[in-house]
């Protein structure tokens, strides 16, 4: 039976969201690598991914996730945790929020939010073994500055978000949930965002 | 199970009732103008006439109290105009007074043209809701003063059910000389509604939550409030509202109205029947679930209820997979960030307004369609908690 016409999301996101991969089934006797978990109930989206590393290589050799959210953050999740495995570190911790949508065959537009914490999940993931295992500095050490402390935004994730398109301050809190929560960072973060749409479109 | 489809969103728009569907294909070459002289447009303006007076007679009201817009959502808007008409000429502007009240939970359409209102210097007040989604009575009433120019409630809430006791907010808002509205599009059709016992001065109807079609809807202004229309320019509706009357609409939804006079009795004891067997097959079947809404002043067919650990779009669609159309209050499925607004009102958690559904019946709704959608919510839920970062087994 053919129900994509009726569909919101891509053929590859339906079937991801169906039969998600790779979820974390029993975590209390899966012993992983690295952690990270990021995001907020508060604002419908939370993720959490482990990973394994051969440690001679530098390579993810498994990834495992738990996620609560919509069907495009189910499905980005399950999606990202099948391209990493067997991926370098290296490569793995410069996954963009953009790299994933593309993957899943697009996402629409007020959806690209709910994509935007696999990435982030990841790299918080891999931090954590750089730092168990005597590597720091390994981990970027973001020039940036937390702008959103509640969905830890920073001013290069909101230069970013103005690359990808987000001109007004709604479509920043699409792009990246910022200021969802508590909304203290609201006044900086509109006069970051003037700044960068001046930088990159000099408008 | 393949191919079957089961509609259980009825709060958000109705299939058309066969009787209406038959009345307005037979009526489908009537298309004269009701304002002509001739009798093209005499034939077309007693169809339109016959339906006034069906409506009328079905809420309690005078025919020429029954003013015909284009949805329930024009009705609202044209309400709150009415207090920032700054024209001169308007018969309201000489007693404008510039506060109004209204509720935390109003659909869109009343809060967004209410803060309209207050960007153009209007003094608004939002009730609160206590957790069931009743309005505090006493706060209104301290909220009250001479200044206050109107009340707008709305009889029975779209996401959660609620129903308010509009009779008793209508006198207190008259004994402070407040003109009383209140939106009945969830209403009227349900629960028996006379405008003489509720005495309020405006309520909105919607023809398609009442199987009627889309595009058409009334708004009761009773005789002698001060009023002004939204849309100008033509005689129509006796001034009220300008532009050639849907003719077909108003067709449409004499002839809902009608078969909602005959219906709604029986339905209505089905459906609350239907709503016991699903909130006692989820209490039973699933844990950690939350009822929103009141449990007896509620919309027979409406069911609201979150799911912990479980956000609220990836269940609808699940359930979309499996032939099931319900809606859900998480802010993934409403295009906006925030999850619903009367949920939240209501005072439960974000997470938990992230993890609701709305199941909301109608009368096509069916024992084997309630015993369908107890077979697999459960299924559903687990498999969402099974991968949810935000639930353990357990409850937490």
């Amino acid at each position: 039976m053919s129900q994509s016409k009726e569909w919101v999301y891509s053929e590859k996101i339906k079937d991801h969201f169906i039969h998600p991969r790779n979820i974390l089934e029993d975590e209390a006797s899966y012993k992983y690598d690295g952690k990270g978990i990021v995001g907020n109930i508060k604002c419908g989206d939370q993720m959490m991914m482990v990973i394994k590393v051969d440690k001679e290589k530098n390579i993810i050799t498994d990834c495992k996730w738990k996620t609560y959210g919509c069907a495009s953050a189910i499905a980005s999740t399950s999606l990202l945790s099948e391209i990493v495995i067997g991926m370098s570190l290296d490569k793995a911790y410069h996954i963009s929020p953009k790299d994933i949508a593309e993957e899943l065959g697009g996402l629409p537009e007020h959806k690209i939010h709910c994509s935007v914490l696999g990435d982030k999940a990841l790299r918080s993931a891999i931090d954590d073994y750089y730092m168990k295992n005597g590597m720091r500095d390994k981990i970027q050490k973001e020039k940036s500055k937390i702008v959103c402390q509640c969905m830890n935004v920073t001013d290069r994730d909101i230069e970013n978000a103005v690359l990808e398109g987000a001109r007004t301050f709604l479509e920043l809190q699409e792009h990246t949930k910022l200021g969802t929560v508590c909304g203290q960072c609201k006044d900086e973060a509109e006069k970051l965002l003037k700044n960068y749409i001046g930088k990159h479109f000099g408008g | 199970m393949a191919g079957r489809k089961i509609y259980l969103d009825h709060n958000a728009t109705t299939p058309l009732h066969p009787e209406v569907k038959r009345a307005m294909r037979e009526a489908m070459d009537e298309f004269g103008n009701p304002s002509s002289m001739h009798s093209f447009g005499r034939e077309a303006k007693k169809y339109v006439e016959d339906s006034r007076n069906e409506i009328a007679s079905f809420i309690g009201a005078d025919t020429d109290e029954i003013v015909f817009v284009g949805s329930g959502s024009e009705a609202n808007n044209t309400v709150l105009s009415i207090f920032a008409c700054p024209s001169k000429g308007c018969m309201f502007h000489s007693e404008m007074k510039r506060v109004v009240i209204t509720t935390a939970i109003e659909h869109p359409c009343i809060i967004e043209s209410s803060k309209c209102l207050r960007d153009r210097g209007f003094d608004v007040k939002y009730l609160g809701v206590d957790s069931s989604g009743k309005i505090d009575i006493k706060q209104l009433e301290k909220m009250l003063d001479k200044n206050v120019g109107l009340v707008s409630v709305m009889m029975a809430n779209n996401e959660i059910g609620t129903l308010q006791d509009i009779a008793l907010i209508t006198e207190i808002a008259h004994k402070h000389g407040a003109i009383m509205h209140t939106d009945a599009v969830q209403a009227v059709g349900k629960i028996p509604v006379d405008v003489k016992k509720l005495n309020v001065d405006f309520l909105t109807i919607s023809g398609h939550k009442i199987y009627g079609p889309k595009g058409i809807g009334v708004l009761f202004v009773r005789k002698g409030t001060p009023f002004c229309p939204l849309v100008r320019g033509g005689h129509q509706e006796m001034g009220r509202r300008a532009g050639t009357e849907n003719t077909l609409g108003i067709i449409g939804l004499g002839k809902a109205v009608e078969m909602r006079k005959k219906e709604m009795a029986e339905e209505e004891k089905r459906l609350k029947g239907f709503k016991d067997i699903l909130k006692r097959g989820i209490e039973k079947s699933i844990s950690d679930v939350h009822f929103n809404g009141h449990g007896e002043d509620c919309l027979s067919g409406t069911l609201n209820v979150s799911f912990k650990g479980a956000e609220g779009e990836a269940i609808l669609l699940y359930l979309d997979l499996a032939g099931i159309a319900v809606s859900t209050g998480s802010a993934c499925a409403s295009g906006s960030l925030d999850p619903s607004h009367v949920l939240l009102a209501t005072g439960i958690s974000p997470e938990l307004a992230h993890g609701s559904i709305r199941i909301s019946m109608g009368r096509s709704t069916d024992r084997k369609d309630v015993e369908y959608v107890l077979d697999t919510l459960p299924g559903i839920i687990k498999k969402i908690r099974n991968m949810s970062s935000a639930y353990s087994k357990g409850g937490k």
